[in-house]
């Protein structure tokens, strides 16, 4: 970089001079040894910048790459030279060599300040033998082995804490930045740093099976599957090159014998041509800044696995989600005790936890979990199941019924006070009496409701909820969230079906996401034109499953991926655009010649700074 | 088989581009993708043509962009 430099200013120096002899002629020296000077300085100064340009233009042609850049500017510069265009010749390739070292510059910090947002790779681990600490390359660490965090440090490998408390950072994982707190015999994530104690940990994973690796390679590898719009502007350029320089052929042999003008003029239009010829601002800049986007993404917690996606996300316009541990929490909970007045809330809690001590039915455990004491099989002395009813059993000298409704009905209970609630509704009698309901229900995620709002005004035109639940709890809870269309009481299999539906009855443009918690709905993820799945931090299944990963369990950050798409995708459009209508117009212009070469040299690299540098605003 | 490369001093984008291209047309030679910005090449080989395929890789890199050097990852 630095020879670079030195050349790119030695030979501008000489440029200056040759320019500036003719000016200021002090010595009063007769015309034509000036121009014999001047000639000289700028050889010169053109070999300083341009013999490497050369040099590779000539290795290359022996290597059958014709339409390669230095090839093009070359044959630009020392056509220019022919012409006797000596200061344009000179000044093209040292404004050629300023751009690119401008270009290689701007790519490096681009790479590098991407590189430092994904800086989540630990670079040692404590290794613990022997009651002694050793310093260890993460990789060297087995599964078994104690590894001690101390405050700032990054967790190096996935584990168990077997000793100590601390807070922990995950903002580098999930874009969370309130601190988690672990203690002994919780699991923990590598990527966390710890904020506080000293944590020893029984590592469980190798390095190259943790978390941090796997998110690294995800996001690092994730440029090499490539967006349409790439693989587009790849093949664009391809044909891009050899027009233009046919075109350059043309103009440079034709009009100068139907018009019987000057052919020097049409020569130095056409070896502007040449210059405007290289793709390279459009090649460049798309996957930069698709790599922009996905490590913007990956700081808010949003992996996505390749450019491909973060392209089509911007393109989504219907969002099916599956209900249950998306839009809700996935955790079944007692939300409400309504006693009859002649019993006991903490009774009623108390004998149906009893009643339904026998099942594990996920409806069971969380009366159990509500109720939180031990239970005294003792007392139970009898217990019957009622199939698709509920269950009936004796508890000490009381019969105690919990069911649905319809097993109130069996008993032909009076005064039942039938329930129209969100959720699933556990009525209870004692002795052959109406005694009260419990009801259990799936809480709602607090940013349910948002993300759904903020999809729409991310252009989201069709929303959907799929669920296994019956029509009531689905209702119960769009009555809140307000999708587009629910679906109920559907089977995984039907899940599937019904995405396969949706995605007949859309346009093809329009591209359609599943977001779900990659658990049990690999099938479908794989379907969609998007898998998301969510709070997939520690989930390999999910990460494995999924498009894009949501590391915490926010829908809202959805709609967050969904803008970063937009973003990148309107970066993206607006340095293609920008530089084809520069290239075109000083084509068109210089045709007529209207533009100089210096014109085509901005339009060639000063595009391509403008756009890698355009490109780093997808970081943010 | 999947195999990882490090294509360091990458430094023009459509040269990534053409040595992907290159690559590609290789024989034995089933995937390959060059990404620009992490200047990471991944190609998928046919098994047992492993050593070939890395010599006309190499080569294909070099002619393409000499100053480029392949390292495997």
């Amino acid at each position: 970089m630095k020879k670079r430099l030195r050349r790119i200013v030695i030979a501008a120096i000489i440029f200056l001079i040759a320019v500036l002899i003719e000016k200021i002629n002090i010595a009063n020296i007769n015309e034509n040894t000036i121009s014999i000077i001047q000639i000289i300085l700028y050889i010169l100064s053109y070999l300083i910048v341009g013999f490497e340009v050369v040099k590779k233009a000539v290795i290359n042609i022996f290597h059958g790459e014709f339409f390669d850049e230095n090839f093009l500017m070359s044959i630009a510069t020392i056509g220019a030279f022919a012409i006797k265009e000596f200061p344009e010749a000179v000044a093209v390739m040292l404004f050629y060599q300023i751009g690119e070292y401008f270009q290689s510059y701007a790519v490096k910090k681009s790479r590098k300040s991407i590189a430092s947002l994904m800086d989540i790779r630990p670079d040692y681990a404590n290794l613990k033998v022997n009651g002694n600490i050793e310093k260890k390359s993460p990789k060297e660490v087995k599964i078994g082995d104690t590894i001690v965090v101390k405050p700032g440090e990054k967790v190096p490998l996935d584990g168990i804490v077997i000793e100590g408390t601390s807070m922990l950072d995950t903002s580098a994982l999930t874009g969370e930045s309130v601190p988690r707190e672990v203690k002994v015999e919780d699991n923990i994530l590598s990527g966390c740093i710890n904020l506080n104690g000293v944590l020893e940990i029984k590592v469980e994973k190798e390095f190259g099976e943790s978390t941090v690796s796997k998110i690294l390679d995800l996001v690092e590898n994730a440029t090499n599957k490539k967006a349409k719009t790439e693989n587009f502007i790849t093949k664009f350029s391809k044909y891009y090159t050899p027009i233009v320089v046919f075109l350059a052929l043309i103009i440079a042999l034709i009009p100068p014998v139907i018009t019987k003008t000057d052919m020097l003029e049409w020569v130095y239009r056409a070896l502007t041509f040449l210059v405007v010829s290289c793709p390279c601002a459009l090649v460049i800049s798309v996957p930069l800044s698709f790599f922009s986007g996905i490590g913007a993404a990956s700081k808010k917690g949003i992996l996505v696995k390749g450019s491909n996606y973060l392209e089509l996300l911007s393109k989504t316009e219907i969002a099916v989600f599956d209900k249950t541990g998306t839009l809700t929490e996935g955790v079944f909970d007692v939300q409400k005790i309504m006693n009859e007045k002649e019993f006991d809330p903490k009774e009623l809690l108390e004998l149906a936890a009893y009643c339904e001590s026998y099942s594990n039915h996920p409806i069971s455990l969380s009366i159990q979990k509500a109720y939180g004491k031990e239970i005294d099989k003792n007392r139970i002395m009898n217990s019957e199941e009622v199939a698709g009813k509920g269950i009936i059993s004796k508890i000490d000298d009381k019969e105690v019924a919990c069911g649905n409704i319809k097993l109130m009905e069996q008993l032909h209970l009076e005064n039942i006070n039938q329930v129209e609630e969100m959720g699933t509704v556990v009525y209870v009698a004692i002795n052959k009496q109406y005694a009260g309901y419990i009801l259990i229900s799936d809480k709602i995620k607090e940013d349910s409701k948002k993300a759904i709002q903020d999809l729409k005004k991310a252009g989201v035109k069709k929303t959907v909820m799929l669920t296994g639940d019956n029509k009531d709890v689905a209702e119960k809870v769009n009555q809140e969230l307000k999708l587009d269309m629910v679906y109920s009481e559907l089977l995984p299999v039907d899940k599937v079906n019904k995405v396969e539906e949706l995605l007949k009855n859309k346009n093809e443009e329009s591209k359609l996401a599943f977001i779900g918690d990659g658990i049990n709905d690999a099938p479908v993820l794989a379907r969609a034109d998007i898998g998301i799945a969510m709070g997939a931090l520690g989930s390999d299944a999910a990460i494995e499953a999924a498009d894009v990963v949501i590391m915490t369990d926010e829908p809202s950050k959805i709609a967050t991926a969904m803008k970063i798409s937009r973003k990148t995708l309107k970066i993206v459009y607006q340095n293609i655009s920008f530089a084809l209508i520069v290239k075109i117009g000083v084509l068109i212009l210089s045709a007529f010649g209207l533009a100089s070469m210096w014109a085509a040299v901005f339009a060639d690299v000063g595009v391509t700074v403008l756009a890698v540098l355009n490109s780093f605003r997808a970081l943010k | 088989m999947k195999k990882n490369y490090i294509l360091e001093d990458l430094d023009c984008a459509n040269c990534a581009a053409k040595i992907e291209e290159g690559v590609k047309n290789i024989e034995g030679v089933t995937e390959c993708s060059v990404s620009f910005v992490t200047e990471k090449m991944i190609v998928e080989i046919e098994e047992g043509k492993e050593k070939e395929v890395e010599k006309e890789i190499k080569k294909v890199v070099k002619k393409i962009e000499p100053d480029t050097t392949l390292k495997e990852a």
